[in-house]
């Protein structure tokens, strides 16, 4: 267990090093939060029928979706990737540790960090923008609490499918496919680009069992409130059992990975 | 029992083939073709506690393939291998526990922080207790002279002082058994001196095992005492240096410098290499001539300035042993 810590904290140093890249990192999420919640701003203002979620919640809804966006697992651990390329992953296989853990515990550390160089100092900033276009504060005490549960619960599965990513190169070696495809997917399904509510009716139930939701729209949703208590245990549990199946199958595809790899050259 | 024991090793590996020329990429889009390469071909060795053992044979002889075996990183397709009575790839976490590893050609120092951070990760990856780290880290801190490198990042060390903390990252956790895979390559004199020193060092004073694959033939006759030459997947020899020279030539080397020309030398056994400047190069056999014999021989009707009495170098050995087994 000291062993995961001990690479969370490393990799906060090595983050650390890295001020330029954190600014720039802060001043896009907030650059692209502002001109969504602008186009927001000008939609609601044209707007002729009811909409599924007011101007307030969705700029909210918005601002949330910047601050984890470095969360979402838009491809595998870059490190790792390195590592399987470069032949470094045979020092991997030396480790006294669970492989797919290490490398689990290594994105988790890289979200980690992400959520505290980049969404708390975001969500300071936003904290000082006028009504309408900032945050607003969650309904009630009790959906503060389940919105916590489930960022973790989202974390923890974005962390599963990039971990897969990760492992997938073992195979391809590149990586670049699967890189290019899934962000398109991850963003729009997890209600990245436009919250999930706006989408037409008859897709809302595939929307909301698919993977995806979890990452953002399932924890927002719960901030918002808009979601009625009685799904809230059926969702929290549907997020949390997608991570464990993910897990479940990366650690699969892992273990049947490293019985045929080949460490080329030298 | 010995430590490590390896029995009738195989492993096979696929290899992708086409031609050269957009033409054959084409018909390998189709149709792939591959060949079966057996990288290692029924070995079998033993290890005991302390030994010393240089495993060397040309490129893709199955070096590598072997101490990735042996270090739990691939699964063989048959045969047996058990290190301190363990399989490497069945029991690695257990394994890996015990073992130091070191490729020359790779790095397991994290790229962009300090050495030292990468030291204190491998501390709690390997469950170190704290006083017992800290007093190994002092050791080969100071026996490597890593004192300034600790707080430098990896990306600015130079490949000598890379190569010097890698050993100490590899030792940290203080395994029984140490592989090393080409850790000389591409180091300067000075590091490889150093790099040589410290691994005696660590085999004498603490009694680890040390399985050294390597080009450098200098490596070899500086530390192993034990040789095992691989070739084709296959074991073709194995024993003491001298065994080897033996085997492959008994040859001897005297130079000697004449005071004037040098003579035309005819006795049995000798072959003469006229040199430059009144030196003459002499391969002898000393089981049909001694040395003692030769020189006086020679001393007896010419003035000499100087002789040296040298073995055959160890890489023509070695390239001849390539030679003789057609690897």
């Amino acid at each position: 267990m000291k062993a995961y810590f001990s690479i969370l904290k490393l990799r906060f140093a090595v983050q650390l090093q890295y001020r330029a890249a954190a600014a720039a990192g802060l001043f896009t999420q907030f650059f692209f939060g502002f001109v969504r919640v602008m186009v927001f701003h000008a939609f609601y203002l044209f707007n002729t029928t009811i909409q599924p979620m007011s101007l307030e919640q969705t700029v909210t809804y918005t601002w949330l979706g910047q601050m984890v966006f470095r969360t979402l697992p838009l491809g595998g651990d870059s490190e790792v990737l390195g590592l399987i390329r470069s032949g470094n992953f045979a020092y991997e296989l030396c480790r006294p540790l669970n492989l797919y853990f290490f490398w689990y515990c290594r994105l988790i550390s890289k979200v980690a960090v992400s959520l505290i160089l980049n969404g708390l100092p975001l969500l300071f900033i936003v904290c000082f923008l006028p009504q309408s276009y900032g945050l607003i504060a969650p309904s009630t005490a009790s959906s503060v609490v389940s919105f916590s549960v489930s960022l973790v619960g989202a974390l923890l599965l974005g962390c599963a499918v990039a971990n897969i990513i990760s492992i997938s190169t073992l195979w391809t070696l590149s990586g670049d496919g699967v890189q290019r495809l899934l962000p398109a997917l991850v963003m729009i399904f997890s209600g990245n680009i436009v919250p999930l509510a706006f989408f037409p009716e008859w897709a809302q139930p595939a929307l909301r069992y698919l993977p995806f939701s979890g990452l953002m729209d399932i924890p927002f949703r719960l901030y918002l409130g808009t979601l009625p208590p009685a799904q809230v245990f059926t969702l929290l549990t549907l997020q949390l059992t997608c991570a464990g199946v993910f897990i479940g199958l990366g650690l699969w595809l892992l273990s049947s990975a490293t019985k045929r790899a080949v460490v080329q050259g030298g | 029992m010995p430590q490590i024991l390896v029995e009738d090793l195989r492993k096979t590996f696929k290899v992708n083939r086409r031609q050269s020329g957009f033409f054959n990429s084409l018909k390998a889009f189709a149709h792939r073709q591959t060949t079966t390469v057996n990288a290692l071909n029924g070995i079998s060795f033993n290890l005991e506690e302390g030994e010393l053992v240089g495993y060397i044979g040309p490129n893709g002889a199955g070096k590598s393939t072997t101490i990735k075996i042996m270090s739990g990183i691939l699964t063989p397709d048959s045969g047996k291998c058990e290190v301190m009575g363990r399989i490497p790839w069945r029991q690695r976490i257990e394994h890996v526990r015990r073992i130091g590893v070191v490729f020359g050609q790779r790095t397991q120092l994290w790229w962009d922080v300090p050495v030292g951070d990468s030291f204190d990760l491998l501390k709690d990856i390997y469950k170190i207790p704290f006083q017992q780290y800290q007093k190994t880290k002092n050791e080969l801190v100071e026996s490597l002279g890593l004192q300034k490198l600790v707080e430098t990042p990896v990306r600015q060390l130079s490949l000598g002082q890379k190569m010097r903390c890698e050993l100490a990252a590899s030792l940290l956790h203080q395994p029984q058994i140490l592989f090393l895979d080409e850790p000389t390559i591409g180091l300067d004199a000075v590091s490889k001196l150093a790099v040589r020193d410290f691994i005696k060092k660590i085999n004498r004073e603490r009694g680890v095992t040390v399985i050294l694959t390597t080009h450098d033939m200098d490596d070899i006759e500086a530390l192993c005492s034990r040789i095992m030459l691989i070739g084709k997947g296959k074991i073709l020899l194995d024993g003491t240096i001298e065994q080897i020279r033996n085997r492959i030539s008994p040859e001897r080397i005297m130079t000697i410098d004449f005071v004037r020309t040098p003579p035309s030398i005819a006795f049995p056994g000798v072959n003469s290499v006229r040199g430059e400047d009144g030196r003459l190069e002499l391969h002898f056999n000393p089981s049909v001539i001694s040395a003692t014999d030769l020189i006086n021989r020679i001393t007896a009707n010419n003035e000499i300035k100087d002789f040296i009495i040298e073995n055959l170098p160890i890489e023509e050995t070695i390239a001849r042993m390539y030679d003789e087994f057609k690897i």
